[in-house]
């Protein structure tokens, strides 16, 4: 049986520009399997982010096949490839992207809420969310008034509040400062002992390669290496 | 969701609170003028209705043809029974009769010379009848400014402004040089009993009002009336009827080939007043068209604007697994609810201001000196049941529209490209 979440065969990503074509990914094998803490490294412009956002189903690949959670995001539609990110899979970003206007437990139950779930199953939700990322004191808070880390670990709580198999960081640690990456980067790894999570990270950040389980280098739209470092260590 | 949206629009003024204002100020133009519109033409058709068009009116065919040089001569006759028979056939209907007459206003001194003359118009209606309506109709106890209204039969009014021209008091004699509807001179005499005020430059220039039945004894018009008018019972114009009602009369009563048969006209057929009905609808209609075109850009560009800088927003919500229509739906959720707050604040406000300027209303007596049209001095607005959706309506469609031009281009977006330009 395959127990792989994450399944990418020969996947090439071509965009337009001007009159030709700028090949971003080209033939990239990869696979993940649940529970994974792997890392995308590289250089800008290695084709990190074009690669989360094809995981993610935001889009999809010019040739080879890229199946997530059992399912081939090239045949996805707008609303199955927007129900997959909804129940399947998180998002983390560089800049958090918290909605200003909005408190951190409303932040955090904004992905519950395209779910139709009840608000009591909605509220004991988010709040264990907050709990993993130790934010219940701050559910009232606005986004400005909480640090940058705090603002993360909010993010982290955000897409973590729906329970998917797979989340996707990009650079989740680059407006951080050492202490606060630290402790991000070990309340991740904690979701992902503890819950079975697999982290797909997008990074050039050293402390973010320390904690990884697996480390795939990408240049120029090719994967060059591809190790599990705790094996290594 | 939408609980989530309102929140969002209460917590984020620059979301919510420009659009809300260029709705309520749209909308508040939009009612405001409307209103104002529809009271300053509403005023004229009345007062063109009470004073001389009644909602439809019956005249000889060929004192029509002749109508602004009051041509008694040529008068009804046998005024009674053609009444008997209106009221018969016309039950919603309520005949009055009319005679106007000009002459020259003579007023004596103590020996009986002549002290003063002046030309006036002349208006004679039902005042002493048990149960007339006219003296209210031509708003005449509001406008008597000295005296009262006649009593009995002798006793008239004449504007004020011609009294202190003249130095007349109340209970002077004056005279009338005018000429019976068989063409002989007569020079009636009455009491003055009051002066009066139109509020209407033509009139207070030089008016007398007395009774009906004065009137026919004093021009020999015996059961015979220059006009015969009616209202309909309603106290509202209905066009359509007074319409349907003119048709018929004309069919069973008027004839081409004889110059005394009765003719029936609505009010809307009073030329100038036809102009200026179609002008108010008219302006109305353009009104309302322009604004929702000039809204809608500037709500369009708005919403453009707020979408740029809700793009991370957005971004973030398709992340989050909602879908790009969905964003879409809700953007336009928001409108409505945007649209709907300051469509609610503008009508408010437009229907408050009009209703303020009903009750007092602008005088602008002192520009209109020189006016000779029948027209009031003090406009006022009117607050009527339209009112309260023709800025609304369009105050939504508006921000809907413009939201919806703005909230398609991020829809017709590839999600990836979107999500690229997002930022994110």
């Amino acid at each position: 049986m395959n127990d792989m979440i994450i399944e990418l065969n020969q996947l090439t990503k071509r965009f337009p520009v001007g009159s030709g074509f700028f090949t971003a990914l080209t033939d990239i094998n990869l696979e993940f399997g649940k529970g994974e803490f792997a890392g995308l490294v590289g250089p800008s412009g290695s084709g990190k982010t074009t690669l989360l956002n094809i995981i993610g189903s935001l889009d999809v690949p010019s040739d080879g096949s890229a199946t997530v959670m059992g399912k081939s995001i090239a045949s996805l539609n707008q609303k199955q490839a927007a129900n997959l990110r909804n129940h399947n899979i998180g998002f983390i970003f560089q800049t958090y992207n918290l909605l200003p206007v909005y408190t951190v437990y409303e932040n955090v139950e904004f992905a519950l809420l395209l779910q139709n779930m009840s608000t009591n199953e909605r509220r004991k939700a988010v709040m264990q969310a907050l709990e993993w990322v130790g934010l219940t004191d701050k559910e009232k808070s606005k986004p400005s008034m909480l640090s940058g880390g705090e603002c993360q670990r909010v993010a982290i709580a955000r897409s973590m509040v729906k329970k998917p198999e797979i989340v996707l960081a990009d650079e989740p640690t680059a407006n951080l400062d050492s202490k606060n990456s630290h402790h991000i980067l070990q309340t991740m790894q904690k979701l992902n002992e503890e819950l079975g999570v697999t982290f797909i990270f997008s990074t050039h950040d050293e402390k973010v390669m320390q904690y990884l389980k697996r480390k795939i280098s990408l240049a120029d739209g090719k994967v060059v290496n591809d190790e599990l470092v705790s094996m290594l260590q | 969701m939408i609980k989530f949206l309102i929140k969002g629009i209460l917590r984020d003024k620059s979301r919510s609170l420009l659009p809300v204002i260029v709705v309520s100020l749209g909308v508040f133009l939009t009612v405001f003028m409307s209103g104002w519109m529809k009271g300053v033409f509403g005023d004229m058709i009345d007062m063109n209705a009470n004073y001389s068009m009644g909602h439809v009116k019956i005249m000889t065919r060929a004192y029509a043809e002749n109508e602004e040089q009051i041509p008694n001569d040529l008068a009804l006759l046998d005024v009674s029974s053609l009444t008997e028979k209106l009221n018969k056939e016309y039950p919603d209907l309520e005949w009055v009769r009319r005679i106007q007459f000009g002459g020259l206003l003579d007023v004596p001194d103590a020996n009986g010379e002549t002290r003063a003359q002046g030309p006036a118009a002349g208006r004679a209606v039902d005042l002493l009848s048990a149960g007339s309506k006219e003296a209210e109709r031509l708003n005449i106890p509001k406008s008597i400014v000295k005296g009262r209204l006649p009593q009995k039969q002798g006793e008239v009014l004449i504007s004020h402004e011609f009294a202190e021209r003249f130095g007349v008091e109340l209970g002077d004699d004056i005279s009338i040089l005018g000429s019976t509807m068989y063409g002989s001179m007569v020079v009636p005499t009455f009491q003055v009993c009051g002066t009066i005020n139109f509020g209407m430059a033509m009139l207070d220039r030089g008016a007398i009002i007395m009774d009906i039945t004065d009137a026919e004894l004093a021009f020999d018009m015996c059961d015979a009336a220059g006009e015969l008018l009616a209202y309909f019972k309603s106290g509202l114009y209905d066009d359509e009827l007074a319409l349907a009602i003119r048709e018929d009369f004309n069919n069973k009563y008027s004839d081409e080939a004889d110059e005394f048969s009765p003719q029936m006209v609505r009010l809307r057929d009073e030329a100038t007043l036809k102009q200026y009905l179609d002008m108010a609808d008219n302006m109305s209609a353009m009104m309302v068209s322009i604004f929702v075109i000039a809204m809608s850009i500037v709500l369009w560009n708005t919403g453009l604007l707020g979408g740029l800088r809700r793009y991370t927003e957005y971004g973030v919500r398709l992340a989050l697994g909602e879908e790009k229509g969905h964003i879409f739906r809700t953007i336009i959720y928001e409108a409505v609810i945007i649209g709907s707050i300051g469509s609610v604040v503008g009508s408010a406000l437009g229907i408050g201001v009009s209703y303020y300027l009903q009750e007092n209303g602008i005088d602008f007596s002192a520009m209109m000196e020189n006016v000779t049209m029948m027209m009031p001095t003090v406009y006022r607005a009117k607050v009527t049941p339209e009112l309260f959706y023709i800025g609304f309506i369009p105050g939504l469609l508006a921000m809907t529209l413009g939201n919806a031009l703005a909230g398609y281009a991020i829809y017709k977006r590839k999600t990836a490209q979107l999500f690229k330009e997002l930022e994110v």
